[in-house]
């Protein structure tokens, strides 16, 4: 088990440092350079020759990068040339956001899914079955983008039951951060319940012809203990690699709908640094997101390690 | 429970078996068992279905919208981009069947052109994963070896990058313009169709027919693409209808968030966009409602095309 974890550790930092590169190039490979939006209309080649010098942009790319990287690791990732706000400051601001959504509306999914799968498996074909078979098909097919406006639309619009934009911290007020968070999250999380109801599904209905479900059966178990202990269990842990594997979809929903209800998250601070051209804004949300993603995938497989030992031997 | 254990013993060898029996022979217990369907690890019976009611009105909307995607030019509708300001925010009436929106523009006709970038983001971007991953992953399930191990290694580094996130980078270096992203989503999709056709291009290569042609002296590009290549081309259908529906949506989520092909070029996803501004939601909601409508209409037809496809080549959903 060591030995998978220490192949997995490397395959992490192999694959940080490759996205740290990759990042770090987009800024460098593609045409035109930042001393253009700087320098505005002083943009003369003696301005533009100081300014590059100033930034460092007259050195090798390999020297850019290692100055670069060393000041990542050093907390510092640049500061945005238009409010000289410090990147790792926009980060941290916006993150609890993001986090906050993607573990409401992802709570919101289990919730949801882990019942109605159990409730459909226990009779495949059968009325519920179907109908929540189909009506989770029908949840595949609507992304955030379709789904929230429809929501603000109807539930904060028409019926005024929640604020259309806006944000407050939890830590001010409880109530209403979960007042404002509630029409977001939702509409985040109609692909996820689709996933896990389709995948818990199927899973379930495997388990459930196998002769230990027979032998729990014949032993007089009562059919709660027999779904939850004897056949939701190792149903559980597909279900756990498939929220991981979900969390990038999920990054592209939050992107969404902070654009949408105007919460300060990560995504709504990328968006605007992108329409602003605020390359060094972009370049670090991307680095920080990107590797926080394969950080996470580690996480997982590393939580499976523990839960499902017959991992380690594929 | 007797009735629904019944229905799941099926899987076992005298279920099956009870199925290939002869009617003629059949005893009262042997019709019985007959009756109850075998189940594959779906749930679904194991004889075929036939594709259905919704199966075919999911390819009548696909090739509907395809149709009048590109037959725009030619259709009887107005331009895109003329806004009449005598016309704005009209509810859909007899001479704007879906409504105008707040600049005047005819709605049907942005939603009629809008959806070509859809489609063309959708289909080329999958084409063109489909030309180098699926000739990769061919090549490379077949062949094994450090080619394999190598290019295997390479698609998982870039698999670990959160797809958004990158094209959003990419696309605010670069710029957003149709050929841009329709490239860049392409690219993106080569490392997903390299996985599912070596994956499947991997479990074939070892079967005895392969075996067999190899014996017989076959060269290893007539092994590929007339005993592995027809082999391989169900789970490449299934796989590819559903990038189709992905890739439309990352270019929907793009343009929502104004980073997909510029205005005033309407596309579904700048049309939601458009629909959300300015307080249009509670004036005028048709302009997000419709794209919104035609949105959730072609990803549920391409996503059911899809999974009936599956379910008829008997893929498993976990391969995909």
């Amino acid at each position: 088990m060591a030995k998978y974890l220490l192949r997995r550790f490397l395959q992490l930092v192999v694959v940080s440092f490759i996205i740290s590169v990759l990042v770090f190039l987009l800024v460098h490979l593609l045409p035109g350079d930042p001393t253009t939006q700087i320098l505005g209309a002083n943009d003369t080649a003696a301005n533009r020759a100081i300014l590059l010098k100033q930034l460092g942009l007259n050195l090798p790319l390999w020297h850019q990068y290692t100055i670069w990287l060393n000041a990542a690791f050093h907390g510092n990732l640049g500061t945005s040339y238009l409010n000289h706000e410090s990147v790792t400051h926009i980060l941290a601001t916006g993150a609890p956001v993001s986090i906050e959504l993607i573990i409401i509306s992802q709570v919101l999914a289990f919730a949801v899914a882990i019942p109605l799968a159990l409730v459909a498996s226990r009779k495949p074909n059968k009325p519920v079955d179907n109908i929540s078979t189909t009506a989770t098909f029908g949840l595949l097919a609507l992304p955030p983008f379709v789904v929230a406006p429809i929501l603000v639309a109807v539930f904060a619009v028409g019926l005024g039951w929640f604020p259309a934009t806006g944000y407050t911290p939890i830590n001010q007020n409880f109530a209403q951060n979960i007042h404002q968070m509630i029409l977001p999250s939702i509409a985040i999380t109609a692909g996820s319940i689709a996933v896990y109801f389709r995948l818990l599904r199927s899973d379930l209905i495997t388990t459930l012809q196998q002769d230990f479900i027979t032998m729990a059966r014949s032993k007089g178990l009562s059919n709660r203990r027999i779904m939850w202990r004897h056949a939701f269990r190792p149903s559980s842990f597909s279900l756990l690699a498939a929220a991981g594997i979900n969390i990038g979809s999920l990054i592209a929903g939050t992107f969404v709908v902070e654009a949408l209800f105007a919460m300060p998250g990560i995504g709504y601070a990328l968006v605007q640094a992108v329409e602003q051209r605020d390359y060094l804004v972009v370049q670090g949300i991307s680095l920080v997101v990107a590797i926080a993603f394969v950080i996470l995938q580690f996480i997982i497989d590393f939580i499976f390690t523990i839960v499902d030992p017959r991992v380690v031997r594929e | 429970m007797p009735d629904d254990r019944e229905l799941l013993d099926t899987r076992s060898t005298e279920g099956m078996l009870a199925n290939r029996i002869p009617m003629t022979a059949a005893t009262d217990e042997a019709v019985l068992e007959m009756q109850s369907p075998a189940l594959d690890e779906d749930g679904e019976p194991l004889k075929r279905k036939p594709f259905g009611f919704l199966f075919w009105f999911a390819i009548a909307f696909v090739a509907v919208v395809v149709l009048s995607a590109v037959l725009a030019n030619v259709l009887p509708l107005q331009k895109p981009n003329f806004g009449n300001y005598n016309e704005i925010s009209q509810a859909p009436n007899a001479a704007h069947w879906l409504g105008t929106d707040d600049l005047g523009r005819d709605l049907l006709s942005r939603l009629v052109y809008g959806a070509r970038v859809s489609l063309i983001v959708g289909f080329v971007g999958v084409v063109i994963g489909l030309v180098f991953g699926g000739t990769a992953g061919l090549i490379s399930g077949y062949r094994g070896g450090r080619l394999d191990v190598a290019l295997n290694g390479v698609s998982f580094i870039i698999l670990a990058f959160p797809a958004i996130v990158a094209v959003i980078a990419i696309v605010s270096f670069w710029g957003a313009s149709l050929t841009h992203i329709t490239i860049i989503l392409g690219v993106a999709t080569i490392p997903l169709m390299y996985r599912v056709i070596r994956a499947s291009s991997l479990s074939f290569a070892q079967r005895d027919f392969v075996v067999a042609a190899k014996t017989m002296g076959a060269t290893n590009s007539r092994i590929v693409l007339r005993e592995i290549l027809p082999n391989v081309i169900p789970v490449t259908v299934t796989f590819s209808l559903i990038t189709v529906a992905g890739l439309i949506v990352i270019e929907g989520t793009l343009a929502f968030l104004g980073l997909s092909v510029p205005l005033p070029t309407p596309s579904w996803g700048n049309m939601i966009n458009e629909g959300t501004a300015n307080n249009l939601l509670s004036t005028d909601p048709w302009i997000m409602l419709w794209p919104a409508l035609a949105m959730f209409l072609l990803l549920w037809s391409i996503n059911l095309i899809g999974d009936r496809l599956r379910q008829r080549f008997d893929i498993r959903e976990g391969v995909l």
